[in-house]
């Protein structure tokens, strides 16, 4: 028996020529308000020059790491490398993308999330979601968002979205549900409304967890923010990519490396917001 | 106690599964939860639950866990919704309200103390007891104000600014009490309040509580798996097996006069001197001499009684003047003296609802039986060593449910005496060591020694002991006397 080949490849085609075809406008427009964040952004980060900006960060890490020297040193130290590699400006640019799409994905991220811990019907729907957001390779995301946004960050933005957003649901879900019972019973037991109980006992118990997420997110962003270098982002995820079309060694070792930095300070920042 | 009703609960029945009508009509049909649970895989967490809980009255929850007590009262406070039945709180019915009105009344008139403390992690103690005003949107400075005095009441204060990490098991639960009590709520709710702290916190715990009920005057709704605490804490009991209420009474109606073989199972090895109250062990006080009659009328009653002492008491309503000794009853033949002038005023008195071990020690102490006497002086009744160690013998007897009121004077006397020797046989040592001290009283106490070797006996060791213990409840163990003072360290 012959079983005819399920034309799964030809159906998503289809969809996503569909979704072009109807929502080109919108897209269009979504398109312009991002890159109009993105470049908002990265035009705020560099408007300090380095010399500034080194001090700035540096004293800012001090004061959010409790007054941790050896943060602000290493900051100071790491964005000084940065400069002095000549990579500032596509170091802030990357930063800006990887800032918003962080910003995105947790605007979205973290009320679904709260959602689902609430709803277990979305929670069943969003879970397989999540799965196949993740498991898929990120490659692939490049492909729709390229064709909806074409070329520039604003695409490569989306795919990010998309890729850093799973932990923020997962984390923000799984917070809000291991607050201990009798704390949510607290909650009732006075009277809260809904609205009292999540603010003023759920989000602060569960907060360590989110915030968790809020650091995966980060970290996830920044990886693919440099992936999506493939379809036109700029930024020092370009600069990795030129160094492996020219196999020049030197220079794809200087992006990563200040890629590297970025993402020890982030990664520090952020875990130091958390309450512990 | 006031008997208005505070709280009443009308055919609870909670079902935890997916078709909960399908298992009441299995109730109905009298099916158990365990048949109910194999056909339909559904649990009866309560079953047709019916009480009445009093204006400022400890109301007690026990039973062993799955009996359903805390979910019984969770439905109180609709944290869990009772599947039918009626809950009426100052007659309204909490189960037909929409959601604005149950908030208003959890707001209002319903706190909680929660067992594991529930205290939120993330604020201080000062903000913990404030949450419960913070959600109804009062201002920061009243609120604060409130929680502080809430704070001062259950002995925290100085604490306020404290983390919540920083506490004590113990001050935990206070912070948890406070939270409670500055809502200023009408009932409270405990769950299982003291059970995760050590004992002897605990103990104090439960002391406290008892002190502040008497200053605030709250109902109280306590769930216990500890049969110790329902007996100190309850003005009544509700005790619950399988999600039914099997008995409701006070602890001494528990005791002794269990519904069925369960509770009494339950009960049994309870220290019943902790439970039984002066009231419940007393005899009645015969034969009683009136003030305004001669000394020959009181040695007269005395003889025929055979006893060497006798009560004075004046009036219809016998209030209680004071103890004659039948020495000081011939002396006062041979002067002339009146009754009022010969009498020892001061005899040994204690409270009705005095608790038995304390009374014991100033029973062992006295050379007289103590008088047991309510608010306004009336004489209700007497208690002789007999009674006492009578009414803590039958524990050791199964299924004994008897209280000795109950039974005619006559008999008694005989009955106790016997219960008594096998106290001796049973009993562990602590307490034979205080029988011991008194061994010489314990074949004649002051009541069936004749009026002849009563005199030398007893007048003269009163004598020899200076004033006679002044032996009400709240007045502590007189320190002069030998005898007292080695009961009391036993």
């Amino acid at each position: 028996m012959l079983i005819p080949r399920i034309p799964v490849g030809d159906t998503v085609e289809f969809a996503v020529d569909w979704i072009e075809g109807n929502f080109g406008l919108f897209l269009d427009l979504t398109s312009k308000q991002l890159d109009l964040l993105i470049s908002g952004l990265k035009d705020a980060l560099l408007f300090l020059p380095p010399e500034f900006f080194i001090p700035g960060i540096s004293l800012l890490s001090y004061f959010a790491g409790k007054r941790n020297i050896k943060l602000a040193a290493g900051t100071a130290f790491g964005f000084f490398l940065i400069e002095n590699m000549e990579l500032w400006e596509l170091s802030m640019e990357t930063l800006a993308l990887v800032l918003s799409s962080a910003l995105l994905a947790l605007i979205i991220g973290i009320p679904l999330g709260i959602l689902s811990a609430k709803n277990n019907i979305l929670f069943h729907v969003v879970k397989p979601a999540l799965d196949f957001m993740q498991t898929m390779p990120s490659f692939v995301y490049l492909i729709p968002a390229l064709i909806f946004f074409g070329l520039g960050n604003v695409p490569g933005m989306i795919a990010t979205v998309v890729f850093a957003m799973p932990p923020a649901i997962r984390l923000t879900n799984l917070g809000i549900r291991q607050v201990p019972k009798e704390l949510t019973e607290v909650a009732d037991a006075f009277g809260s409304t809904g609205w009292q109980k999540l603010s003023k006992v759920e989000l602060p118990v569960a907060l360590p967890t989110i915030m968790a997420g809020v650091n995966q997110c980060i970290m996830l962003s920044l990886s693919m923010v440099v992936v999506a270098a493939m379809i036109g982002v700029r930024g020092l995820g370009y600069q990795v990519l030129f160094g492996i079309q020219r196999v020049d060694i030197g220079m794809g070792f200087e992006a990563g490396l200040a890629i590297v930095i970025i993402a020890i300070f982030l990664d520090r920042i952020t875990q130091y917001l958390s309450p512990r | 106690m006031d008997k208005n009703i505070k709280l009443e609960l009308r055919n609870i029945t909670k079902i935890f599964g997916k078709n909960p009508p399908k298992v009441i009509s299995l109730l109905n049909e009298g099916l158990s939860k365990s048949e109910i649970f194999k056909k339909t895989k559904q649990t009866v967490g309560l079953n047709n639950v019916n009480f009445k809980v009093y204006d400022g009255e400890i109301f007690v929850i026990m039973g062993l866990s799955g009996s359903g007590k805390s979910t019984l009262l969770r439905c109180l406070n609709r944290l869990i919704e009772p599947t039918a039945g009626k809950i009426l709180i100052d007659g309204q019915d909490i189960t037909q309200m929409n959601a604005k009105e149950l908030r208003d009344i959890r707001r209002t008139k319903i706190g909680m103390v929660f067992q594991n403390f529930a205290l939120l992690p993330h604020r201080t103690v000062l903000d913990n007891v404030a949450y419960g005003l913070e959600i109804q949107g009062i201002p920061k400075e009243k609120r604060y104000s409130k929680a502080l005095a809430a704070i001062e009441s259950v002995g925290l204060k100085g604490y306020e600014h404290s983390k919540i990490t920083q506490l004590s098991g113990g001050m935990k639960q206070r912070v948890g009490l406070a939270r409670a009590l500055a809502n200023n709520p009408d009932i409270l709710l405990m769950d299982e309040a003291f059970s995760a702290l050590d004992p002897l916190i605990r103990s104090d715990m439960q002391d406290e509580l008892l002190a502040l009920e008497d200053r605030v005057q709250k109902t109280i709704i306590f769930v216990s798996h500890d049969l110790d605490e329902a007996l100190k804490l309850g003005d009544r009991i509700a005790l619950m097996k399988d999600g039914e209420v099997v008995q409701i009474g006070t602890p001494e109606e528990i005791l002794t006069e269990p519904a069925d073989s369960y509770v009494s199972k339950f009960v049994e090895g309870v220290d019943r001197s902790k439970v039984l109250t002066a009231e419940s062990v007393m005899k009645r006080p015969e034969p009683l001499v009136s003030i305004n009659s001669g000394p020959r009328v009181a040695i007269q009653l005395m003889k025929n009684h055979g006893i060497s002492s006798i009560y004075v008491v004046e009036g219809k309503n016998r209030h209680l003047k004071g103890i004659l000794m039948i020495g000081d009853a011939l002396e006062a033949l041979k002067t002339g003296k009146s009754l009022e002038v010969a009498m020892f005023p001061d005899s040994p008195r204690v409270a009705p609802d005095l608790p038995l071990n304390e009374v014991i020690p100033l029973i062992a102490e006295s050379q007289y039986p103590l008088a047991v006497v309510n608010d306004s002086g009336k004489l209700l009744g007497i208690i002789v060593r007999g009674t006492v160690l009578g009414a803590l013998a039958v524990s050791g007897e199964n299924g004994r449910t008897e209280t000795p009121e109950e039974k005619n004077p006559e008999e008694k006397t005989s009955e106790e005496r016997k219960s008594a020797g096998k106290f001796f046989e049973y009993k562990p040592p602590e307490k034979i060591v205080f029988i011991g001290k008194n061994k010489g009283e314990v074949g004649h106490s002051s009541e069936d020694s004749g009026v002849t070797d009563g005199k030398g006996d007893i007048i003269n060791d009163g004598i020899d002991s200076g004033a006679p213990a002044k032996a009400t409840a709240k007045v502590p163990l007189r320190s002069d006397s030998g005898s007292g003072q080695e009961a009391k360290t036993c």
